[in-house]
């Protein structure tokens, strides 16, 4: 049987008990060893956790940095892996207090699905606002909210239904279109993987069971393929081949990262700057030579015509539409730095970089309510409405339409440092 | 022959084939944004898969840059052996920084317990500044510690290889940016998202080679704190601790000082998949005495530049 991976990110803080359903999902999922639960079982009992009845404090499972343990707090994205019969999961494990929008970005930006946390006691806060509207700007596929600690409000379906009714309302607002909504006690493990016996009320699935029934991500659309790296072996052929065969080889190596390629497709090629055209000669993948390869596998192309192409460069089954120097995007700042109009900076799209700036700061994005205010510099963590200007014509999409091709990020050209992330929204044809 | 991969009835991609597509994807960003990259190689099974994931990565050319191996001088002759076997098979150029060497130039000073591990990291940093990488491929994985979990897939080290996890750069998408400051490195981990279940699953996918101590074979060992330790000229049974012939197998492939076998009848790669099913204990809790002396110990070993 074929398994398959889903990547999820979660967001919420250490008060939702975000750690604890981490740790509980892993420790239910029996992703936790022996000798691992044994440091979490000698440290919950120094600390007497559970007071009377000695427990194990799961959200140990999710420690990791000394000064995260000292001072009980996340301070970074964490990654966890755990696995069931057909599904292998990935999760990025955002923390919710500090720098929270740049952590969600980043756990977000490959998620196939986000769990957000809502403490049953409270409701929806500004913070679960914030939330949504991050996972909502990058179109994370599906949402999960897991409310939370539902055994302290008494497992009342009332009290769960008025917080659905808030979140299916504010994530229809948003344009959030797959959502689920779900009853949980982390701390005692209901809903979680087992089916609680509290909630006869609630006939949906656990969230492990949720999580399993999720289709992941796949790219849609056009076969994409941004050149990584020229593969022309000529006199360093790899043991064991024969020379004559590669003596011409000239391959085109990189990440399908939409739709399909096949032989014998005409393609059209962005080089430089310079529409070109050609057709598919051969595709290989890690497994060998393919008629057809889909989106997320890595090849190498070869065309049937001598094209000068190099890194940075984009073939495209069929036609290309306009290579811009414009877009219009959703930035969020992701470094301590100011950002102002007309600076001088680099974009990373695909695997093109290239000298740009931000021609117009339009307005800043407030993202509990996507309202909008006007500013004149951006700093870490502000999201914002800006037009971007290349040096160089880009092959873009829109960011609905592909996560890879929508999708860029700006570097601070004497730092090094990556400054912000980019969510395309529209291209400009004029150059 | 040709085989359609994704044929419409297996649409949906493995775990193992996705897993694949992202560690090449890495590989070759890497290989076409550095100038002078390294892979460090230590023989074990981790970066068995990383070469082997290069290999693929850059067919029908060959490797284009060098192994790199910090020899602790307390390794498993069968691994130097594997190892000289694996770069004369690839036709590599192989760098060696010799623990032992900096030990007998008087630059290092043996530790009170014996053990090297962590004498390995000032010739690591050596190591890279000598040969100008500016970036060195390594075979670390996420889930094996949790320090790691925090890692980025680049990770920049300043001009004294120190990882500052608190500031760390972000990740977003797929789009990596390895830009750093001059006299600093990156180290690149292609197969952080890989779990040691993972790592074995490829190995029997694609038939790869390892070291033969991964696999059941009879072994004079002692017990010591749990994990069952090789008798060899550095790692000896104090009094009391008793010597006998067991089947073992190691996990990790390690110091010779440091590292523990595990008690197995393991002597295939499915075997070895059907007992990690079974396991109740972490790769690194079985097997590594280094791991074992703080909850942070991996933590403080990477902030000073370990791999």
């Amino acid at each position: 049987m074929t398994t398959t991976l889903l990547r999820i990110a979660t967001a919420g803080s250490v008060d939702d008990g975000k750690s604890t359903l981490v740790g509980r999902l892993l420790h239910d999922a029996k992703a936790i060893l022996a000798d691992s639960l044994d440091d979490i079982a000698r440290t919950s009992a120094e600390r007497g956790f559970g007071g009377e009845t000695p427990a194990l404090d799961l959200a140990l499972v999710t420690d990791g940095l000394r000064a995260e343990r000292e001072q009980g707090i996340t301070i970074d994205v964490a990654y966890r892996y755990f696995s069931t019969q057909n599904r292998s999961f990935i999760l990025a494990d955002c923390p919710g207090h500090v720098q929270y929008t740049r952590n969600t970005v980043t756990g977000a930006s490959t998620a196939d699905a986000a769990i957000v946390l809502v403490d049953a006691r409270h409701g929806v806060l500004e913070q679960t606002r914030r939330h949504l509207g991050v996972l909502a700007l990058l179109r994370v596929p599906q949402l999960v909210v897991a409310v939370n600690k539902m055994d302290l409000v008494g497992w009342d379906e009332q009290r769960f239904s008025d917080i659905e009714t808030d979140i299916l309302q504010i994530a229809a607002g948003l344009g959030i279109t797959q959502s689920a909504v779900i009853p949980v006690s982390a701390l005692n493990g209901d809903n979680i993987v087992d089916a609680s016996s509290l909630s006869d009320w609630y006939a949906g699935p656990t969230l492990l069971g949720l999580l399993e029934s999720l289709e992941p991500g796949s790219g849609q659309g056009a076969g994409r393929l941004d050149v990584q790296y020229v593969i022309r072996p000529q006199g360093a052929l790899a043991a064991g081949l024969d020379a004559e065969e590669y003596r011409d080889f000239r391959g085109y190596a990189g990440t399908l990262v939409d739709g399909r390629l096949s032989v014998g497709d005409s393609v059209a090629i962005l080089s430089n700057g310079q529409p070109a055209s050609s057709r598919i000669k051969a595709i290989r993948t890690p497994a060998g030579m393919v008629e057809t390869a889909l989106a997320g596998a890595a090849v190498v192309v070869q065309l049937s015509e001598e094209i000068d192409i190099a890194r940075g460069d984009t073939i495209i089954a069929g036609e290309l539409d306009a290579a811009v120097r414009e877009i219009e995007a959703n930035i969020c700042v992701l470094a301590p730095a100011k950002l102002t109009a007309g600076q001088q900076l680099l974009i990373k799209h695909g695997t093109k970089v290239a000298k740009a700036k931000i021609q117009s700061l339009d307005h800043v994005i407030n993202v509990a309510d996507f309202s909008r205010s006007a500013a004149t510099e951006l700093n870490l963590n502000d999201l914002a409405r800006v037009t971007v200007r290349s040096s160089a014509a880009l092959a873009v999409s829109e960011y609905q339409d592909s996560r890879t091709a929508g999708s860029f990020l700006l570097i601070d050209p004497s730092s090094g440092q990556t400054l912000a992330a980019g969510i395309i929204e529209a291209q400009n044809a004029a150059a | 022959m040709t085989i359609t991969a994704n044929a419409p009835t297996q649409a949906r991609r493995s775990v193992l084939d996705a897993l694949e597509a992202e560690s090449i994807h890495i590989i070759r960003e890497v290989l076409a944004e550095f100038e002078n990259p390294g892979l460090l190689f230590s023989g074990g099974k981790d970066s068995v898969v990383v070469l082997h994931l290069l290999a693929k990565a850059v067919f029908p050319a060959r490797v284009p840059i060098p192994v790199v191996h910090i020899d602790t001088g307390h390794n498993f002759g069968e691994v130097l052996k594997f190892r000289d076997q694996v770069v004369a098979r690839y036709g590599l150029n192989l760098v060696v920084g010799s623990v032992q060497d900096y030990i007998d130039r008087g630059e290092l000073t043996e530790l009170a317990d014996g053990t090297r591990n962590r004498l390995q990291t000032r010739v690591l940093l050596d190591t890279i500044e000598a040969n100008r990488f500016d970036v060195v491929f390594g075979g670390a994985r996420r889930d094996e510690d949790k320090a790691r979990a925090k890692e980025r897939i680049l990770s920049l080290r300043d001009e004294f290889g120190v990882w500052d996890p608190r500031n760390q750069r972000p990740e977003i998408w797929s789009l990596y940016n390895g830009r750093h400051a001059p006299g600093g490195h990156v180290r690149a981990f292609p197969i952080s998202n890989w779990t040691e279940r993972d790592i074995w699953a490829y190995i029997e996918q694609e038939q790869i080679e390892l070291p033969p101590i991964y696999f059941a074979h009879k072994r004079q060992v002692f017990e010591r704190d749990g994990m069952w330790r090789a008798v060899t000229s550095v790692s000896q049974p104090a009094k009391g601790e008793i010597v006998s012939i067991r089947q073992v197998r190691y996990r990790t492939v390690g110091d010779a000082s440091c590292t523990g076998a595990v008690l197995s009848a393991a002597d295939t790669v499915p075997k070895v998949l059907d007992e990690l099913a079974l396991a109740t204990l972490t790769e690194r809790g079985a097997t590594r005495a280094d791991d074992r002396i703080s909850a942070a110990g991996m933590e403080d070993r990477k902030t000073e530049g370990y791999f």
